[in-house]
């Protein structure tokens, strides 16, 4: 059962941040949002409502043309030992194994060996890969190197994850058995996530709340508390709530498409 | 049999083949043999004096695999300066294509004035013509590294040092390859170039590219050919002993040697 400190601390806040880019372009305007500790964020809307701009404000990776930003009341930059980033492709390095590539963060922060590989094994169980450890990324199909991702992120101990549509190169059902592993690990360790998709149904299943963003410029919309019970499973799928929540989103989201 | 073994014995046939028709074109035109030798003298000469051959063969090899070398150590260091500092690229990249584009035989004469005849000379040629294709190959590797790839390093702190060692250098190595591919093909060949002009300390003893000048103007044909036969081969094993490098670092793990496995 997932408990948390719903409503207690807010682990991500943003205040009148807009973004505009070097051609000119304003991508997100205004936006404010406090997201809570413990809370799984799901970011809808359509293409150009800058989703994924939000997150490279959050991580640091990009900053905002105006307005602030607090990760646990630190800047983004500051914030990154605390904060992880899983990308839309696995971004595994070819050269490395399947365990060198998951030890990668630590060994750039010069960990000790040991610990490293005793976590590295632990990282790998989590994700049930064991066996996968001496593979190549190249070996591997497109849901294990989606999980490798995931472990690299795991492997240092992350608070806050960001998400930037880590499963939408994968076919509905190891997707859908990723989204119930990936919440499995969720209720396990206790992050913060902020999470982007195009998939209505991946959205409700994930989230405890979810934003709609309306584009040109980027702006929230909608937000839509998803209160479906926890745990939740393959069950959860095909039960009449969770139906309901999708028709619910998805009308939010036909909303903001072309205005 | 199976197919490797197949494929072996065919090319040993276009082989024979080939010598056939060297000696058939001997007879059928009477040819002197300073002119155009058969594959008997030829075999001969190549006996006879393969002390000398050898010789020749080892200082050449010295010459171009020193060249190659030095070629890929300044190529992989200028490259990395490239990668690190954009602007410093696009100042100098146009030099690095004058290296290319000017005629090495024109500008040997000069390495040889200012260096000197011998070895160190004919290795600054090869040197020379080597360069152009690493930095060129290497920098693009480098730089050539998905957004999201850095983006990952930024968010672990990971220090430029960092980045570019663990990122971008192995991120280059197929490049690298590419490059080093190409310069070792034309090594032999400027190293050859380079003799012609460095001409030898000693009379009759020097490289390939000056014993191939020696036996030339002692009408030595059939050596002469002997010579040809070595360099031509001096360059098949240096392109193949990169291959055999290039397929050690990247069989594990890059795409291009898994299609080679496959075929």
């Amino acid at each position: 059962m997932v408990k948390r400190l719903q409503g207690a601390v807010p682990e991500v806040t943003l205040e009148g941040v807009s973004k505009v880019f070097r051609t000119g372009a304003t991508v997100l305007q205004n936006l404010s949002l406090t997201v809570e500790r413990g809370e799984f964020v799901t970011f809808l809307g359509p293409s150009g409502c800058g989703k994924s701009t939000l997150l490279r404000i959050v991580s640091g990776l990009s900053p905002a043309s105006k307005g602030t930003v607090r990760v646990n009341g630190m800047t983004p930059e500051n914030a990154r030992e605390l904060t992880s980033f899983i990308f839309q492709d696995a971004t595994l390095l070819p050269w490395r194994t399947v365990e060198q590539n998951i030890g990668l963060g630590m060994e750039l922060d010069y960990a000790a060996r040991d610990a490293r590989r005793e976590r590295v094994a632990r990282m790998l169980e989590l994700v049930g890969l064991s066996d996968a450890a001496a593979r190549y990324p190249r070996q591997l199909s497109g849901g294990m190197k989606m999980r490798v991702s995931i472990a690299r992120a795991l492997a240092s101990k992350p608070r806050l994850l960001l998400m930037d549509e880590p499963f939408a190169a994968l076919d509905e059902i190891t997707r859908d058995r990723l989204n119930e592993e990936l919440l499995r690990l969720y209720a396990e360790q206790q992050w913060t996530v902020l999470f982007v998709t195009h998939s209505v149904a991946e959205a409700v299943f994930l989230s405890t709340r979810i934003v709609v963003l309306a584009p040109h410029p980027g702006r929230v919309a909608h937000e839509l508390a998803v209160d479906l019970p926890w745990p939740r499973t393959a069950v959860t799928r095909e039960s009449p709530a969770f139906e309901k929540m999708v028709t619910q989103a998805s009308r939010l989201l036909r909303g903001v498409h072309q205005g | 049999m199976n197919r490797r073994g197949l494929l072996l014995v065919h090319s040993m046939l276009v082989f024979a083949g080939l010598v056939v028709l060297w000696q058939a074109a001997v007879w059928a035109f009477r040819l002197p043999v300073y002119m155009l030798p058969g594959p008997w003298p030829v075999a001969l000469a190549l006996c006879d004096r393969l002390p000398s051959l050898l010789n020749s063969l080892w200082i050449t090899t010295e010459e171009a695999a020193g060249g190659l070398l030095a070629s890929v150590a300044v190529g992989v260091a200028v490259a990395m300066v490239f990668a690190q500092w954009l602007w410093l690229r696009q100042l100098l990249y146009p030099y690095t294509i004058l290296l290319q584009t000017v005629p090495i035989v024109a500008i040997a004469p000069l390495i040889i004035l200012w260096a000197g005849p011998g070895i160190l000379s004919v290795t600054v040629v090869t040197f020379i013509i080597c360069l152009a294709p690493i930095i060129a190959n290497t920098t693009q590797g480098l730089i050539s590294v998905e957004e999201n790839y850095v983006h990952l390093f930024v968010m672990h702190n990971a220090t430029p040092a960092q980045i570019l060692f663990k990122l971008r250098l192995p991120n280059a190595l197929p490049n690298l390859f590419t490059g080093i591919r190409i310069s070792a093909g034309i090594s032999v060949i400027g190293a050859i170039t380079g003799e012609l002009f460095a001409g030898s300390p000693r009379v009759g003893q020097g490289g390939l590219g000056y014993a191939i000048l020696y036996a030339n103007s002692q009408l030595e044909t059939s050596y002469l050919f002997a010579l040809v036969i070595a360099a031509t081969l001096l360059g098949f094993v240096f392109f193949f002993l990169v291959m055999f490098l290039e397929w050690l670092a990247l069989h594990n793990w890059h795409e291009s040697s898994r299609s080679h496995l496959s075929e």
